[in-house]
């Protein structure tokens, strides 16, 4: 049983794992304490929780270009997200999910992707298809 | 994506590898963002930090600067941001040789690839700047936004792997601010406070920032009575590109793009939001620590323009640096040669302040250098910078030029 969540055909390969949700934005510099793997940034909603091979699902992208490095970085190290889903990115984050092979949908049109999918679940996220599957749903 | 003959024979690899690569990234970036071709681009700036960047990163660069000159080689001008190492200071800041290490290779890297190390973000005001229509890929967001809005000229943020991409190719995917209807107008600010420095210009730029929100946003912003300068407009756009992730604005009279207000949206304007000194110092009020012990004040983000270090050098005459706080001035090689040339160096660093060229604070291993210094509550007038840098595990604090001197020679937040 699943639930299917349409959005744009996004960058990367099929993933399958566990959602970490916040109604907050993103950039790896900003927020990211990367050697360790957690969230860093003291104002934002998922400060000291642990990102690694989690699916972040977040609202936007802020901030600088850092981005389109350090995920490259972040994944030479395995101290990755597993995948991107927001509700829409700047080019920074596509640029660097593209180069870093690392998976990133957005524009949901069903709405605020952050409410739709809930902290904890477990989902898949297809790029290529445009599609995110909310594994645990009836 | 339409790709003309020139581009289909990149991605066939008749380039070589380096432009192949560079193609099919711009082909997968441009199919996420629904580019219909290419666009041909004339200047290409690369954000490439060693911290950045790190081991991987360097690896990289260094495999495409292995490649034959013939496949490696940039066909536009290409340029870069600020570098994290300053070899003539990075031992009094107490980086490592690790770093240098790092710093050193990337380098030999770009240079192997034709690339010219301008290690600067305020290229705009020191190299060559942009004119109207003109097609870029710009990557540091605060040229971006400086360039889109203040000149009129037409980039994407261009992170470093999709500069590198422009300058291999000379191109870049046609999408977001390079195409008129992404130009316009979305929402309408309304001035009831003029600001009177460059960190009331940031905050201005902060509050803008955090109502806008969004990449794809373009703010309009009236009721500015006089003409700002370049500096003052650097760091409205330097924090509105922080704090809103913001890429383009119009201010009707003065930014060319909207000579008026009716020129800047498609239609009737949406409804004003207004912006009162209150907003303005609530976020002053949100970062500050009066009182508090002051470790290390920052001016960069962007780098100092040659007035700005003329105004810190006028604020340290006569005066010393307390010897438990660290202050620091960046700018860009260019600015720091006229510096040295015109005194200012030695007037900033005679009162004990460190004056660095072609780096920027946060791009600097920040993390690292406030483990290795000590230093906790950092102090700046750039909003920006107070922005970026609490992920880094400083407590921010903001202020004018002049409260970040005399805090600075106090040894305490004033």
């Amino acid at each position: 049983m699943a639930q299917t969540l349409l959005c744009h055909p996004g960058i990367g390969p099929d993933v399958e794992g566990i959602a970490l949700v916040a109604s907050d934005d993103f950039s790896a510099r900003y927020d990211l304490d990367r050697i360790k793997g957690v969230f860093s940034r003291p104002a934002h909603k998922l400060f000291g929780q642990d990102y690694r091979e989690r699916i972040l699902v977040l609202n936007n992208v802020k901030g600088g270009v850092a981005s389109a490095w350090m995920l490259n970085e972040m994944a030479s190290r395995d101290v990755k997200p597993a995948a991107f889903v927001f509700n829409r990115v700047n080019p920074i984050l596509a640029q660097g999910a593209a180069l870093a092979a690392l998976s990133l949908v957005d524009r949901f049109e069903d709405g605020d992707v952050t409410q739709l999918i809930r902290n904890g679940e477990r989902i898949r996220v297809r790029p290529s298809e445009g599609q995110v599957i909310l594994l645990d749903r009836p | 994506m339409k790709l003309n003959e020139e581009e289909r024979a990149l991605l066939a690899g008749e380039g070589g590898r380096a432009r192949q690569w560079a193609i099919r990234h711009q082909i997968e970036v441009g199919k996420f963002f629904d580019a219909e071709d290419m666009v041909p681009v004339d200047q290409a700036h690369v954000m490439a930090d060693p911290e950045s960047l790190g081991e991987a990163g360097v690896r990289w660069l260094s495999d495409i600067a292995a490649m034959p000159e013939s496949e490696r080689r940039v066909r536009i001008p290409t340029i870069t941001d600020p570098r994290g190492v300053d070899f003539a200071a990075y031992k009094r800041l107490h980086q490592t040789d690790d770093m240098a290490s790092l710093e050193e290779r990337a380098i030999r890297a770009f240079e192997a690839m034709g690339v010219l190390m301008t290690n600067t973000c305020i290229n705009y005001q020191t190299i060559l700047p942009p004119v109207r229509g003109e097609h870029v890929a710009f990557g540091d967001t605060g040229v971006v936004i400086y360039s889109n809005a203040v000149f009129g000229a037409r980039s994407n943020f261009e992170g470093g792997p999709s500069a590198i991409a422009a300058g291999l190719t000379g191109r870049t995917p046609r999408y977001g601010y390079h195409l008129d209807r992404n130009r316009l107008g979305t929402k309408l600010f309304e001035l009831r406070h003029q600001p009177k420095d460059f960190s009331e210009w940031g905050a201005l730029g902060a509050v803008v920032g955090k109502r806008s929100g969004s990449y794809w946003s373009v703010p309009v912003i009236t009721g500015i009575e006089s003409a700002p300068s370049s500096d003052d407009l650097k760091h409205f756009g330097a924090a509105l590109a922080s704090f809103g992730s913001v890429a383009m604005f119009h201010m009707p009279g003065i930014t060319p793009d909207a000579p008026t207000l009716a020129d800047a949206f498609d239609g009737p304007p949406p409804p004003a939001s207004t912006i009162t000194s209150e907003d303005i110092a609530s976020v002053y009020e949100g970062y500050a620590a009066r009182g508090d012990k002051v470790d290390v004040v920052v001016f960069s983000a962007p780098q100092l323009s040659l007035i700005e270090l003329e105004k810190v050098a006028n604020l340290l005459d006569g005066r010393q640096v307390h010897a438990g706080t660290t202050l620091i001035a960046a700018t860009s090689p260019e600015i720091k040669f006229a510096a040295d040339r015109m005194g200012l160096t030695r007037r900033i660093e005679g009162a004990g302040g460190i004056v660095l060229s072609g780096v920027c604070f946060y791009q600097s291993y920040a993390r690292e250098m406030a483990e290795a210094n000590g230093w906790s509550r950092l102090m700046s007038n750039s909003a920006k910078l107070v922005n970026i840098i609490g992920g880094y595990g400083y407590k921010p604090t903001l202020a004018t030029m002049e409260r970040c001197v005399d805090s600075a020679v106090a040894g305490k937040v004033l």
